[in-house]
């Protein structure tokens, strides 16, 4: 599904990737590990899109294509989801109409038929309703005066909703609270089906307690120094990073 | 981030679909201001000698009055015996008695700017008076409003028809001394709406205007008095176009509202004059001076969606006389390129209990400058006043600017007054979150646009509020790559 090789990326003349390689195939949930100003939140962006972002060299390839030919809202329709570590508030606009216009963009781009409000509102009730959220998120502004759990949960209720084929978490689990950790790690483990893939980037052990991932990898200064099975998140967490860094050096 | 302000930048050229020239035969003053051109104006509309007299004390009083210079606007100084004073497409005979005898390319050009005006096509359950250049080239549904009792033609021919009417209101809520502008207006006015609503009538459908500028070097002065009676209701909308010229344009209009005891006025305004090119190039100067007095209980209410002119100065403005009455205004005002407005409102609370509300709601983009201006004045008989403000401003990209200046007079100690005001900006991190949901960057700005502003469109007539979306929209176009 998504061939990363030799990515070298960064912001301005600053690198920050300096060589990533990663194979993700559907059906696998891969965990990204590393210390802060690893990389892990560039690669992220870069794969979603962002701008400001600059490659200087290798290729992403998602389904055998260039995907970074593609614009941000073309790897969205694609099927490429980020969940941001830091949702963004859009005040002004409504959070029920900002996710159906979503919605229907993915369906457009894949042949299907719009979906008109009242059926949106029940595929969105009952995704609430699974996920445990309160309905009256859908009549606020999107992200607006939410708190840090209620945009992660909003950002899963998207993801939900949007079912992408790949999904990126950005450091979803940062300032959660252990029930709010709960309901995202059940939204992320919903989704999970042998036609997607999911690629969880993480700081900390604590969200692999509820997703279990099939690979686990560390990225170290732009760098995947270390990969292996759910055992190796253990071992991190046990350890810290710093006897792999010693090792990679 | 470089690269933000880059996708930002491109969010400027839009195209303006109405810019185009009928071509038809005018009629036109040569350029210049004097007592000459007054007599001329109103010997072609035969007057009356009190109407007359009228302009000319306004013309005395003009040429003793100098250009303001406090709003937030800048411009070269305007030459006023540079302009011309009226233009008309040119009549044969007596000129057409009804809409069918009107000239087809008339009919055409309003056909072109969606006012179609001709029998089958009108718009349902809107009657519209066409102004063209300095004429009103006709009003449909007359007949039928009629028959509630309602007046709805042109002020020149109100001038004719009933006399006692604009003889009893003309110049009571905006008097010919007011300002500039207005004192200039009332020299030369040449044409615009009339309305009289009588007493306890509710205005079978919306009355609408459309001011269209076609001539070059002509100004535009037109001038709309609504009366309505006691208890009635009306709700009267004007629309405004004009061709793309690298020439500026002015227009100086002034609207008179008078509610008398119950009565209720909603006044909607989607104006959408050349705005100029991205340089700054041509644009309809737009000065103009709206106001409305409401008597006992009754209530004016004010929305204006501003997307065109290259600079906008106005402040529809509410005279609380009577007690228990209400005054509201809800603006959008958008400023692209090298657009200025300065744009607000004046509410005068006289009367005890009045109230009223402002809401506005300013969108600065390119290198567009977007002033709120307003002022609520509390009188000192006027207890119990309330005032509700909320001024808003929207920044897209980095190069645009916003400004408020709020003004708040209260001599009286029971008032209440609220402001609140807030200031934001487009990100690019918001346009990215939208990318990333599927969203086209163009469609995110309009989805952010018009959540900005759905507090004043809900407030404009229906069949308006979605014309009025995609106005924005469109003076939004081009903008994000």
């Amino acid at each position: 599904m998504l061939e990363i090789r030799n990515l070298q990326a960064g912001i301005e003349d600053k690198p920050i990737l300096k060589g990533i390689d990663l194979s993700v195939n559907a059906g696998e949930v891969h965990a990204l590990m590393g210390p802060n100003g690893s990389g892990k939140s560039t690669l992220a962006s870069v794969l979603a899109g962002r701008e400001g972002f600059d490659v200087t060299s290798g290729e992403v390839l998602y389904n055998g294509n260039d995907l970074l030919d593609l614009a941000p809202e073309e790897r969205a329709r694609e099927g490429v989801f980020l969940a941001f570590q830091y949702p963004v508030e859009i005040p002004g606009v409504n959070s029920a109409y900002f996710l159906r216009s979503a919605v229907n963009e993915v369906r457009k781009h894949r042949g299907e038929e719009e979906l008109d409000a009242m059926n949106f509102l029940k595929a969105v009730k009952a995704k609430m309703k699974e996920l445990g959220l309160n309905e009256d998120f859908l009549k606020r502004p999107v992200n607006a005066g939410f708190s840090g759990g209620e945009k992660k949960r909003n950002e899963i209720l998207q993801m939900a909703m949007l079912n992408p084929k790949l999904a990126v978490l950005d450091e979803t689990d940062s300032g959660l609270d252990i029930d709010a950790l709960r309901i995202v790690a059940d939204g992320v483990n919903r989704l999970k089906r042998p036609d997607n893939a999911q690629l969880i980037i993480t700081h900390y052990q604590r969200l692999l307690d509820y997703i279990v991932p099939d690979f686990v990898h560390v990225l170290h200064d732009g760098r995947i120094i270390k990969s292996g099975d759910k055992s190796l998140a253990l071992e991190l967490e046990e350890k810290g990073y710093d006897w792999l860094v010693k090792e990679a050096a | 981030m470089r690269a933000d302000t880059d996708t930002i930048d491109e969010f400027v050229a839009s195209d303006y679909k109405y810019g185009f020239v009928t071509d038809i035969e005018s009629e036109s003053l040569e350029p210049g201001l004097g007592e000459e051109t007054v007599r001329f104006i109103s010997a072609k509309k035969k007057e009356p000698q009190w109407m007359l007299e009228w302009r000319l004390k306004a013309l005395r009083h003009w040429e003793k009055l100098e250009c303001p210079t406090w709003p937030h606007v800048k411009y070269p100084p305007i030459d006023f015996q540079d302009i011309s004073y009226y233009s008309a497409p040119k009549k044969k005979g007596d000129g057409p008695k009804s809409l069918d005898e009107v000239d087809p390319k008339l009919l055409e050009t309003y056909e072109k700017l969606g006012v179609p005006l001709h029998e089958r096509a009108r718009l349902a359950g809107v009657a519209v008076d066409a102004v063209f250049d300095s004429e009103s080239i006709g009003t449909t549904f007359k007949e039928d409003l009629a028959k509630a009792g309602v007046i709805f033609c042109s002020i020149s021919e109100a001038v004719q028809e009933h006399p006692e009417l604009v003889r009893k209101y003309l110049g009571t809520v905006v008097p010919y001394t007011d300002n500039f502008y207005a004192t200039l207006n009332s020299a030369v006015f040449s044409d615009g709406s009339f309305v009289y609503i009588p007493k306890g009538t509710r205005c079978p459908m919306e009355l609408s205007t459309y001011f269209r500028i076609n001539a070059a070097n002509t100004g535009q002065f037109e001038r709309t008095l609504i009366i309505a009676e006691e208890g009635s209701h009306v709700s009267y909308l004007e629309g405004c176009t004009a061709p793309m010229r690298d020439e500026n344009q002015l227009h100086a209009a002034v609207v008179e509202l008078i509610a008398l005891d119950n009565a209720e006025i909603k006044y909607s305004t989607v104006q959408n004059w050349y705005p100029g090119d991205e340089e700054g190039r041509g644009g309809i100067y737009n000065f103009v001076t709206k106001r409305g007095i409401c008597k006992t209980n009754a209530k004016i209410s004010w929305t204006q969606v501003e997307t065109g002119s290259a600079i906008t100065w106005k402040y529809p403005s509410v005279i609380l006389k009577g007690d228990n009455s209400i005054g509201e205004f809800y603006s959008v005002a958008l400023t692209n390129n090298m657009q200025q407005a300065d744009t607000g409102t004046k509410m005068v609370h006289l009367g005890k209990n009045t109230r009223s509300t402002i809401v506005s709601k300013g969108i600065s983009a390119g290198r567009g400058q977007n002033s709120y201006r307003g002022l609520v004045q509390v009188g000192k008989k006027a207890a119990n006043a309330r005032n509700f403000s909320q001024c808003d401003s929207l920044l897209i990209g980095d190069r645009c600017g916003a400004h408020t200046f709020p003004y708040i007079e209260v001599k009286n100690p029971s008032a209440n007054i609220e402001h609140e005001a807030t200031t934001s900006k487009i990100g690019e991190d918001q346009i990215f979150y939208c990318n990333q949901r599927g969203l086209e960057t163009q469609d995110a700005v309009n989805m952010i646009v018009n959540g900005f502003c759905k507090e004043v469109f809900r407030e404009l007539p229906m069949e308006f509020a979605v014309e009025a979306q995609k106005l924005l929209d469109v003076s939004l176009e081009g903008s994000v790559g």
